[in-house]
């Protein structure tokens, strides 16, 4: 077996009795003793603090790197104002996605660079692909000495400027970096739960303390990755490698809206990224799209269930890419991608264990995001 | 007297029939529970028969008839929580079942073997 990574948080979650998985390569706490039910409802009532250490941090420098990433990502990114964040995809050639990723314009110390954010499973791959920009004189870093933690729920301002003022003062999508005790956080309001909160990144030699620090402050309690996979879905968060693929196009997933007016279609700054020939063309007009799902009664439909447009015989529509049981929803809860013509409202019908279950299609969110705006 | 199995069921005779549930260590095992999916009264079934369908937080699991014959009732309490799989396993039976064969538990292992089995 390989040898899995280990985040600078590994002892603090034996410690708190953490079960340990592997994921992406990586030694992960799926849930502590709380539970994965309670931890999930525990965030959306108080504050959950996440090790999200696993995922790739990259600091791209130099002239015009926003301009430079926007030859590998759809997004706006010139027009991104200092001390803000945006979603965006590495799209291929084909118009499939490569990854989803978080992008943060920041000034400062270093001089003015983009910070990124993007998935673990992905991130070796990202960052060789990234490394297409350093024709275009980008420096690409790899930030490998700071761990990243999450703070999510409705207690995870308060918790946080009770280390770190400044917190309190941010809204949603919001970058800054913030002093704690000498040290430098990178800090911005967002994350993958639905819920206000933060992402920190922490120089790994101080994470421990930090984790401890917010762990101390009311309400706040560990999470772990099982949490926050509920917690994303109820959320309509689409997670790559399942709800997204090299093979689902932006349009198909649901996520023509990062891709911003400037560079559609007509825009000043129009397409210019891999696939955009494919791309753009569909925006608005995708014949198969993401969409939600709730089963009729209590069982869930997981990943891979087969989808039906009918109780019995009739066409297979597609397959449920993430699914599972929805705590704060109080029943089970699932995404697929479907053909576009299907309702929001209509019946279609998963067949689970050789039985077909009615399920409605519904929109996403399956529970309303508390972001502060 | 309790018995065990290999798939982390305990056993209890009551009269001519068997109450079947899982054991803390499996329920342990399958993180809480979210859906239970029980059997027909008045099945017949065969042993090793997947007659139970458990759904936890993070997967679906099956309980097995650990010996043939007719399932006499369920619980069905469990259907509408099914969280009490976690709260209280040895309470929260999930069906009773006459043998075909009469009442016996020899076969299965006392709580001693189970310990051992799960270290």
């Amino acid at each position: 077996m390989e040898d899995l990574r280990r985040t600078p948080l590994h002892d603090l979650h034996a410690s708190l009795g953490a079960k340990m998985v592997p994921f992406a390569g990586w030694d992960m706490p799926v849930q502590y003793p709380m539970g994965v039910l309670n931890e999930h409802l525990h965030t959306r009532a108080a504050a959950g603090l996440f090790d999200v250490s696993h995922m790739g941090q990259v600091i791209l420098r130099g002239e015009n790197a926003a301009r430079a990433l926007e030859t590998l990502v759809p997004a706006d990114i010139e027009g991104l104002s200092p001390g803000r964040q945006r979603y965006g995809l590495f799209t291929n050639e084909q118009g499939g996605i490569l990854d989803d990723l978080m992008i943060a314009s920041k000034t400062g110390a270093g001089g003015d660079h983009l910070f990124l954010v993007v998935n673990a499973a992905c991130a070796d791959q990202d960052i060789e692909h990234l490394r297409k920009l350093e024709a275009l004189g980008i420096s690409v870093e790899p930030v490998t000495d700071r761990a990243l933690l999450a703070l999510q729920g409705p207690g995870a301002e308060t918790a946080l400027a009770a280390l770190v003022p400044g917190g309190a003062g941010m809204r949603f999508m919001d970058v800054a970096d913030l002093d704690w005790e000498g040290t430098t956080l990178w800090v911005s309001r967002s994350g993958y739960t639905g819920e206000d909160g933060f992402e920190i990144s922490v120089p790994a030699a101080r994470a421990e303390d930090l984790a401890r620090a917010l762990l101390a402050q009311d309400g706040v309690a560990p999470i772990g990755l099982g949490a926050r996979d509920s917690l994303r879905l109820e959320a309509g968060l689409p997670l790559y490698g399942h709800d997204m693929s090299a093979d689902v196009t932006p349009a198909q997933a649901g996520l023509g809206w990062s891709i911003q007016k400037v560079r559609r279609t007509g825009g000043a700054r129009e397409g210019g990224f891999p696939g955009a020939d494919r791309i753009l063309p569909e925006l608005g007009a995708a014949t198969r799209t993401r969409r939600g799902l709730r089963p009729t009664g209590r069982a869930p439909i997981r990943e891979g269930v087969a989808l039906f447009d009918a109780a019995e015989g009739g066409n297979e529509i597609g397959t449920v890419t993430s699914g599972g049981f929805g705590p704060s929803l109080g029943g089970p809860m699932a995404m697929a991608i479907i053909p576009a013509e299907i309702p929001d409202g209509a019946t279609v019908h998963a067949e689970l264990r050789g039985r077909r279950i009615p399920v409605t299609v519904v929109p996403t969110p399956f529970v309303k995001p508390t972001y502060k705006r | 007297m309790l018995k065990y199995t290999e798939d982390h069921e305990w056993l209890r005779a009551e009269g001519d029939e068997i109450v079947v549930g899982i054991t803390r260590h499996a329920s342990e095992q399958l993180g809480d529970v979210v859906f239970v999916e029980l059997p027909e009264e008045g099945r017949e079934v065969e042993a090793g028969e997947e007659i139970v369908v458990i759904e936890s937080v993070k997967a679906a699991s099956d309980i097995v008839a650990p010996v043939s014959g007719t399932v006499t009732a369920v619980n069905a309490a469990l259907a509408d929580a099914p969280g009490g799989v976690n709260d209280d396993p040895m309470a929260a039976w999930f069906f009773r079942i006459r043998p075909a064969d009469g009442v016996s538990l020899d076969g299965f292992m006392d709580e001693a073997a189970y310990n051992e089995l799960i270290g």
